[in-house]
């Protein structure tokens, strides 16, 4: 099977999977702690001890990079999971359940969805204190919305057909009906989206972080790591661009997957008639 | 009043109930949390004085839905408070970042929406091929950077190693000259371009595809009318409201893009002063910079409604 994958899938899988090993094994690969002084001078250029150099008061950047990398993928892991456990239950209750719920539901996410979500952040985030618990459940809850769009769409499709008639006429509950009748079937389009929300979350943490409301130094996300070494640019110096070049192509590479997995469950669909 | 009229206030009075919703939303997002605002905004070390000093400011000593209707009946005669950092009226402040950021984006605008519709032309007549296929690549490049990024990777290219441009907009003063000004944004302008060009090209070549695979273009070819007829006639009145539609969901996307753009090139724009005043902890800037960006998302949208029920042909001539 895996000489079927074409090739930009296959470099999707090789930088996601190798991206998602260093997040894990960030301790054991970091040459240096995230936030060990190790130079006494800043911006130092590439050499063989700091492989990228060093930052703007002489920390390793590859090491801050290392952590920061860890810091994102598992702030986004995080708010992806939330986004779609929100916003599948709620879909599939509110296609399962129709009337007022229904429409209830619908209408507050379509309200929601008419406020930019980076503007509706900053909103709440001008009030709460800003630490990752709060950043990964406004995120999650946010981004909910659209995957809720999707779940709806998803499960009123498959809610009229005949083992979901079925299964009704059994009696059965709505607990059953969705997690046993309609999540089975729903499964391959939200896998899909899953990605796509996951390359959103991993762009909005790092926003904010580099608006600075974010993760907070000294502590840094990629995004923060933009931020702190902004500076440097404007002088010639280029560290501020590998932390971005980072986002861009994780984003990128998980993009490359969800592209591939959404054409594979599309003409997944297309066989079964 | 025709079918027109009818929709036309039909939605423009669903967009101000929306508007209306909306503000309910954001000053909600500000009294959200449970415990007291005030110790929230100045920490655990402040003063009970202090404490009570901004409890009264910002007024959570009323009841919320008062201190609701009365912020609303401000923002409804055009009064959006007082900023708690700085004492001065946020009207003020605003109106003039207003002008300089409506100033970055209709210049944004101006370069990228013609731009994004010929390439999006481009790339319905040379379907599938190679000019095509690098528009596909390209927007899937551009969707996967935030705005900081490109902002970055092209202030360093273009503004520190090429020097054709100014690296930052602090060139953007009231008292500097046009060409100045418009020299200081430069670089703001095209990361702004980049932005949404790729959406808006994509959004365009599936627009126009769609009129052009329809069956009355069809039947106006097999008539034999000359190509040109065909997309006077038949084609372009149809091909308008997509592609209006397209530009106006653009802009409204333009709109968040540039509070990143801003900060980034340290432009005196509503976007730096929103995401200033989130940081000071500025509750009524927030609520006032807020309910602006939503309101001209709002309008945005519904502009590329209203546009698009007015163009449609089939809704002028009802049966």
């Amino acid at each position: 099977m895996f000489t079927r994958i074409p090739f930009a899938a296959m470099l999707g899988l090789f930088f996601t999977s190798l991206f998602f090993l260093i997040a894990i094994f960030a301790p054991l690969i970091a040459p240096y702690g995230y936030d060990d002084v190790v130079s006494s001078g800043f911006w130092d250029p590439p050499a063989a001890e700091y492989w990228l150099g060093t930052d703007g008061i002489g920390r390793d950047l590859l090491s801050r990079m290392i952590y920061g990398l860890r810091t994102t993928i598992w702030i986004a892991t995080l708010a992806t999971l939330i986004s779609f456990t929100t916003g599948s239950v709620l879909g599939f209750l509110a296609a399962e359940m129709g009337g007022w719920v229904d429409q209830a539901l619908s209408r507050f996410v379509d309200l929601m969805m008419s406020i930019p979500s980076l503007i509706f952040a900053l909103v709440i985030l001008s009030i709460t204190p800003i630490t990752v618990g709060v950043l990964i459940v406004v995120m999650g809850l946010l981004d909910s919305t659209r995957v809720y769009r999707l779940a709806r769409a998803v499960a009123v499709d498959i809610n009229v057909m005949d083992f979901v008639e079925a299964a009704k006429l059994r009696g059965e509950k709505y607990g059953w009906i969705i997690f046993r009748e309609i999540l089975p079937n729903a499964l391959s389009p939200l896998v899909a989206e899953m990605g796509l929300r996951f390359i959103f979350a991993v762009l909005f943490i790092s926003t904010l972080s580099f608006l600075g409301l974010g993760i907070q130094p000294p502590q840094a996300d990629l995004g923060g790591l933009v931020k702190e070494n902004a500076e440097g640019l404007t002088y010639g110096i280029g560290a501020a661009l590998w932390p971005a070049l980072t986002i861009a192509v994780l984003a990128i590479s998980v993009n490359l997957v969800a592209d591939w997995v959404l054409s594979r469950t599309t003409s997944l669909k297309g066989g079964r008639g | 009043m025709g079918p027109i009229g009818k929709l036309l206030v039909q939605r423009i009075s669903l967009g101000l109930l929306l508007l209306f919703l909306v503000s309910i939303v954001i000053f909600a997002g500000t009294i959200i949390l449970p415990g007291d605002v005030a110790q929230q905004i100045l920490g655990q070390s402040a003063t009970p004085e202090a404490l009570a000093n901004l409890r009264a400011e910002l007024g959570v000593d009323q009841p919320p839905l008062e201190r609701y209707f009365e912020w609303l009946g401000g923002i409804v005669q055009g009064d959006l408070g007082t900023s708690l950092a700085s004492g001065q009226s946020i009207n003020e402040i605003v109106g003039r970042r207003f002008a300089n950021t409506l100033f970055l984006a209709g210049c944004a605008a101006i370069v990228a929406v013609p731009f994004a519709i010929f390439l999006g032309l481009l790339a319905v007549r040379y379907q599938e091929r190679w000019p095509d296929k690098m528009i596909s690549a390209s927007t899937l490049t551009t969707i996967s950077m935030p705005e900081f990024v490109i902002g970055y990777i092209l202030m360093f290219i273009l503004g520190v190693q090429l020097r054709w441009f100014s690296p930052t907009a602090v060139g953007f003063r009231p008292d500097a000259d046009f060409f100045t000004r418009l020299e200081a944004i430069a670089i703001p302008v095209i990361v702004l371009t980049l932005v949404v060009l790729a959406h808006m090209m994509r959004m365009t070549r599936a627009a126009i595809l769609n009129v052009m695979q329809s069956a009355y273009i069809e039947t106006a070819e097999l008539k034999g009318l000359s190509s040109f007829t065909v997309i006077r006639k038949h084609a372009f009145p149809n091909a308008i409201s997509p592609v209006v539609n397209v530009v106006m969901l653009n802009l409204a996307y333009l709109v968040v893009g540039v509070v990143v753009v801003e900060v980034v090139f340290v432009y005196p724009g509503m976007g730096q002063f929103l995401v200033d005043a989130v940081t000071k902890r500025d509750i009524p800037v927030v609520q006032a910079c807020g309910m602006i960006f939503a309101a001209i998302y709002i309008g945005l949208n519904l502009i590329a409604d209203v546009v698009s029920i007015i163009a449609n042909p089939r809704l002028r001539h009802p049966k």
